[in-house]
């Protein structure tokens, strides 16, 4: 009867599309890259992330074992119920070997207990929470280019130190966010000062006239930023724009060299900012960003620069110890040295956090700017142990 | 009569025989708890004539709470779920009290306002974890004896919930009580000039709903191991509509193909087309509205059937 | 320091400050919305997505052509509302003799493949839109800083406001209108073109949409997702007016605003939800809105 026929029709639709997936896992080397592609991250890492990616892939040579090495990407849009679904169901139907993750400590969180389950390595690079190796630590997840310590100690210690005593707080309302202010009122505790209040503030908000009014209330010295990404350059304007920054002085406590692109210096300048690396440091850095700038028409951040190292460690790392089994490969990576131009001397901890020197800069004057690009100068290098501490974090269960 | 049960037939051993095949039984069961999810927003859309804008309030909040009983009160998975169940009851007798004495699109505006409170006071409340979610929840098992980690063991679990609902769904949708919500549908004035007290109905028929709606949600939670802001938006509002409208509401199977097709479609072209996803389903249901009224399967009955579409 | 429920007066006066800046848009898109419903019945669901495409659409004539801010103000309304008419006459006509709900799920589905567009082409997030020469620039009101543009924003909503109530309340082509919505029939009897009309009110309604969302758009950001956000609590202040009053949106957004501006203060943390508090409170005490008729 043709009743059936009709029914039977979306019962194969669905059957064949959530089916096993085309590809063949055994012979290839999977890897995933899960990372905000369209929303208030995009442009730290994006699409440009992915750029980064294929050049290792390509500077490796395409091939690891003999397998080809293939790249999943979506666009988590936030979401951690998309990031950690997608991986999941990656490792389950695509034979992943390694997942890149992009920003976003609350998919990122989501996505390391997905790694647990799996056991599938999980090198976290846009994310900066520090419960990723700390309360949220796996045996599985590698901590790659920042984190909410070293930006605190970096950037909050330097502007407690210059006179900014009391604190206002806005904080992007979600785990990257708070973690970021814990760290930041830690620091400036430490160093005698005071947090007079903060406000949590929806991801993706764009007029923070409500909220920048309650900081500026608060009578603060210091206006704390503890969100990234548009919130941040948002923020900032909006502080401009309603002559706050007269008043306070905004701790940019993350930003990228694509927002200050996006700032510009005449608003941006004499921020500091704590970032792992920049194009212009030396020769090789230089050399990446020159490559990078040739395919994007701008320079590289520091988490696209995160990718392609990360990625080519990996896969130094498949190759050194002849297979992708997971607990290998993550054995492999705590132990090798990591040098090349994205660290010098760095290495993995026992708590998955890769140790590594962290830059304190300041934004350039316009007038001090002498080529494209030119935004920064250094004010402080600190050694991997000052920026992160020199102990693994206790609160992580592997550190027992 | 002859054809229902084929068809019934057939997709009985597709579902029991679709972990075996290779399907993955994790979108099997995914799809079973938002087709379940769809069932229970047709009791009103389809039987009672509301449009509920607002329903993944009780589909939500259930999800949370399961989660979270589970997870940090290491709660039975059972137990969690009848707890997640209650809220969602809770839920619907609150806001369906306030809603149903307005009709039509007063009633889906107050549905929709009161599903935004929902979600901001997820948004807000500790226990959700904001915008992170809850993650990580674990499935636990029945009972302490049948251990749920296994997928294919979680879809048999899911797929079991889902025959009794749907089951439970046709009987209510026939008993007298369905009788009456029909004549209501039909001609409210006359109901209320024949001494039914229409309002009470309708609050029973809006608290059933809202209770499956809790049951999908709380099994949706525990198959995929998270609840999250996604589980109270809008959105999930809109797609459950969506799912309703395309399989044809008023009909029994109708829902269920329409999540079918709905997550279907979501699953495959979100990796390919981004954000055309949207696109894609609104022309859908620009089209539902303008020319495919009655939906798949409720297009199917008008053209098959030779009997008056009371069968399916 | 003179201080309210414990918090300083100029906190306070600057917060309410800013409600009044956000409830000047409250009363413009739910001015049109219940002109929509009002005269027409129509649930437009589309409505956040008119605001949204009406600060694009002066996004893409800066950017494009180069159409200055003060021409986007006339423009921009003017190209949404024609979109607005052509969905009318293609999909909305059909819809006036079926259950009002299929006049909502249309419009819901408009706003899906809208939205939908624009996030394809543009990204999640927000564009620059600049603020414009003449308006740049601050009034120090002691209690705080604000930029002449937001003050901009009240003046040009509240006139907008202003109008509009009085073209529909105080004159002929309103009273036309108004009479066509309670008896079509019979107004068509007298020659005049109903047809028509609905038309051009539905143009109407979405033009002031597309008007706020110009003016909105160097303040928030221009963005596919700037609308849905909004019109959840659009529908809340226009429930809570009385969803076929003028005067209802005007009053009830204005000082929704305001009251949202003083929740930022005392609790912020329940300012998203005041507005959805206040209309579950209406609701139970007065089913039709403040100022609604039923």
């Amino acid at each position: 009867m043709k009743i059936q026929r009709f029914a039977i029709l979306p019962c194969a639709v669905f059957g064949l599309v959530a089916g096993p997936a085309a590809l063949a896992a055994g012979d290839q080397v999977v890897i995933g890259d899960i990372d905000d592609l369209s929303g208030v991250y995009a442009d730290v890492n994006g699409q440009g992330g992915i750029e980064a990616v294929n050049m290792a892939i390509a500077d490796f040579g395409g091939t690891v074992l003999g397998k080809k090495i293939v790249l999943l990407t979506v666009d988590h849009q936030n979401k951690p119920d998309i990031g950690a679904s997608k991986f999941r169901e990656w490792a389950d139907q695509n034979g992943l070997n390694m997942l890149l993750g992009g920003s976003n400590t609350g998919v990122s969180i989501a996505m390391s207990k997905v790694a647990a389950a799996k056991k599938v390595p999980f090198i976290a690079i846009g994310a900066g929470g520090a419960s990723l190796t700390g309360a949220d630590c796996t045996a599985y997840t590698v901590h790659y280019a920042y984190d909410t310590t070293a930006l605190a100690n970096g950037t909050a210690s330097v502007i407690v130190k210059n006179g900014g005593k009391t604190w206002f707080f806005l904080t992007a309302d979600y785990a990257f966010g708070t973690q970021l202010q814990d760290a930041a009122t830690k620091v400036a505790l430490a160093n005698g000062g005071k947090v007079l209040g903060a406000v949590r503030v929806p991801l993706g908000t764009t007029d923070f006239s409500s909220f920048l009014l309650q900081a500026q209330s608060s009578g603060a010295q210091v206006l704390g930023l503890a969100n990234a990404g548009t919130d941040f350059s948002n923020s900032l304007k909006g502080a401009t724009e309603f002559g706050i920054t007269k008043t306070m002085t905004p701790a940019a406590l993350l930003a990228f060299i694509s927002d200050i692109h996006s700032l510009t210096l005449q608003t941006a300048q004499g921020l500091y900012l704590t970032t792992g690396w920049y194009w212009d440091l030396n020769e090789e850095t230089r050399a990446f960003g020159k490559r990078y700038f040739d395919k994007m028409k701008k320079e590289p951040t520091m988490d696209q620069a995160g990718y392609y190292s990360a990625t080519l460690q990996y896969l130094k790392a498949v190759k050194a110890v002849g297979t992708t089994d997971a607990d290998k490969v993550m054995a492999e990576l705590k132990k090798a040295k990591i040098n090349d131009m994205f660290a010098k001397n760095g290495y993995v901890r026992a708590d998955g956090l890769m140790i590594h020197t962290m830059y304190v800069m300041q934004v350039k004057k316009p007038a001090e700017s002498k080529y494209p690009w030119d935004y920064y100068k250094v004010i402080k290098v600190m050694s991997g142990d000052e920026a992160f501490g020199s102990q693994p974090d206790p609160t992580c269960p592997l550190i027992k | 009569m002859r054809g229902s049960v084929a068809v019934y037939g057939l997709l009985g051993i597709a579902a029991l025989v679709a972990p075996l095949l290779g399907v993955y039984p994790v979108f099997m069961a995914q799809l079973l708890c938002f087709a379940m999810f769809a069932c229970a927003f047709n009791l009103l859309l389809g039987y009672t004539k509301m449009l509920s804008f607002g329903h993944a309030a009780y589909f939500g909040s259930s999800a949370y709470i399961t989660g979270w009983l589970v997870s940090v009160h290491g709660w039975g998975t059972l137990a969690g779920i009848l707890a997640g169940v209650a809220v969602a009851m809770l839920l619907g007798i609150v806001i369906g009290a306030i809603a149903v004495r307005r009709q039509g699109i007063y009633f889906a505006m107050i549905t929709m306002a009161l599903a935004q409170l929902v979600f901001f006071i997820c948004l807000q409340a500790d226990f959700t974890g904001g915008e992170n979610g809850l993650q990580g929840i674990p499935r636990g098992s029945i009972a302490g004896i049948i251990p749920l980690d296994r997928d294919a063991t979680m879809y048999y679990f899911v797929l079991a919930a889902f025959v009794a609902i749907y089951l439970f769904v046709r009987r209510i949708v026939r008993s007298p009580f369905g009788h009456v919500l029909e004549a209501i549908r039909e001609n409210e004035p006359r109901a209320i000039s024949l001494g039914y007290k229409v309002d009470r109905y309708k609050l029973v028929a809006f608290v059933l709903s809202a209770s499956i709606a809790g049951l999908a949600g709380s099994l949706k939670a525990l198959t995929l191991s998270f609840a999250t802001l996604s589980d109270v938006s809008q959105g999930t509002s809109g797609d459950v509509i969506l799912m309703t409208l395309l399989g044809g509401s008023g009909t029994f199977l109708g829902p269920v193909v329409g999540a079918g097709v709905v997550l279907t479609l979501q699953q495959y072209l979100s990796e390919r087309v981004g954000a055309w996803v949207s696109v894609i389903i609104g022309a859908i249901f620009v089209i539902c509205v303008m020319i495919f009224r009655r939906g798949i399967v409720g297009e199917i009955q008008r053209r098959f059937a030779h009997r008056p579409p009371a069968t399916g | 320091m003179t201080t309210v429920f414990g918090v300083p007066l100029p906190a306070i006066l600057g917060q309410l400050m800013l409600g009044l800046v956000n409830g000047s848009f409250y009363a413009l898109l739910s001015l049109g919305l219940a002109v929509i419903f009002g005269l027409l019945g129509i649930v437009n669901f589309a409505h956040g997505a008119f605001y949204m495409l009406g600060a694009f659409a002066a996004y893409i004539g800066l950017q494009a052509f180069g159409v200055n801010y003060w021409f986007a103000l006339l423009l921009a309304p003017l190209s949404v509302a024609l979109l607005g008419i052509v969905i009318e006459r293609l999909f909305l006509r059909h819809l006036y003799r079926l259950d009002p709900l299929y006049g909502l799920l249309l419009t819901f589905g408009i706003a899906l493949i809208a939205e939908g567009i624009m996030r394809d082409q543009f990204g999640a997030s927000g564009k620059s839109y600049p603020v414009p020469e003449l308006l740049r620039g601050v009034f120090n009101l002691g209690f705080m800083v604000l930029p002449i543009y937001r003050a901009w924003v009240v003046v040009a909503s509240v006139t907008v406001c202003g109008i509009t109530w009085f073209l529909i309340e105080r004159t002929r082509l309103g009273a036309t209108l108004r009479a066509a919505t309670e008896n079509a029939q019979l107004v068509q009897a007298f020659g005049i073109n109903v047809p028509l009309i609905v038309m051009g009110t539905y143009g109407a309604g979405v033009a002031l949409a597309a008007l706020a969302g110009v003016l909105a758009a160097p303040v928030v950001q221009v963005s596919p997702l700037m609308g849905s956000s909004l019109v959840i609590v659009v529908f809340a202040v226009v429930v809570i007016g009385g969803m076929g009053s003028i005067i209802g949106a005007i009053v009830s957004g204005l000082t929704l605003g305001l009251i949202e501006g003083f929740t930022k203060v005392i609790y912020p943390e329940a300012s998203n939800i005041v507005v959805f508090v206040i209309m579950a409170v209406v609701l139970i005490w007065r089913p039709a809105g403040l100022f609604g008729k039923e």
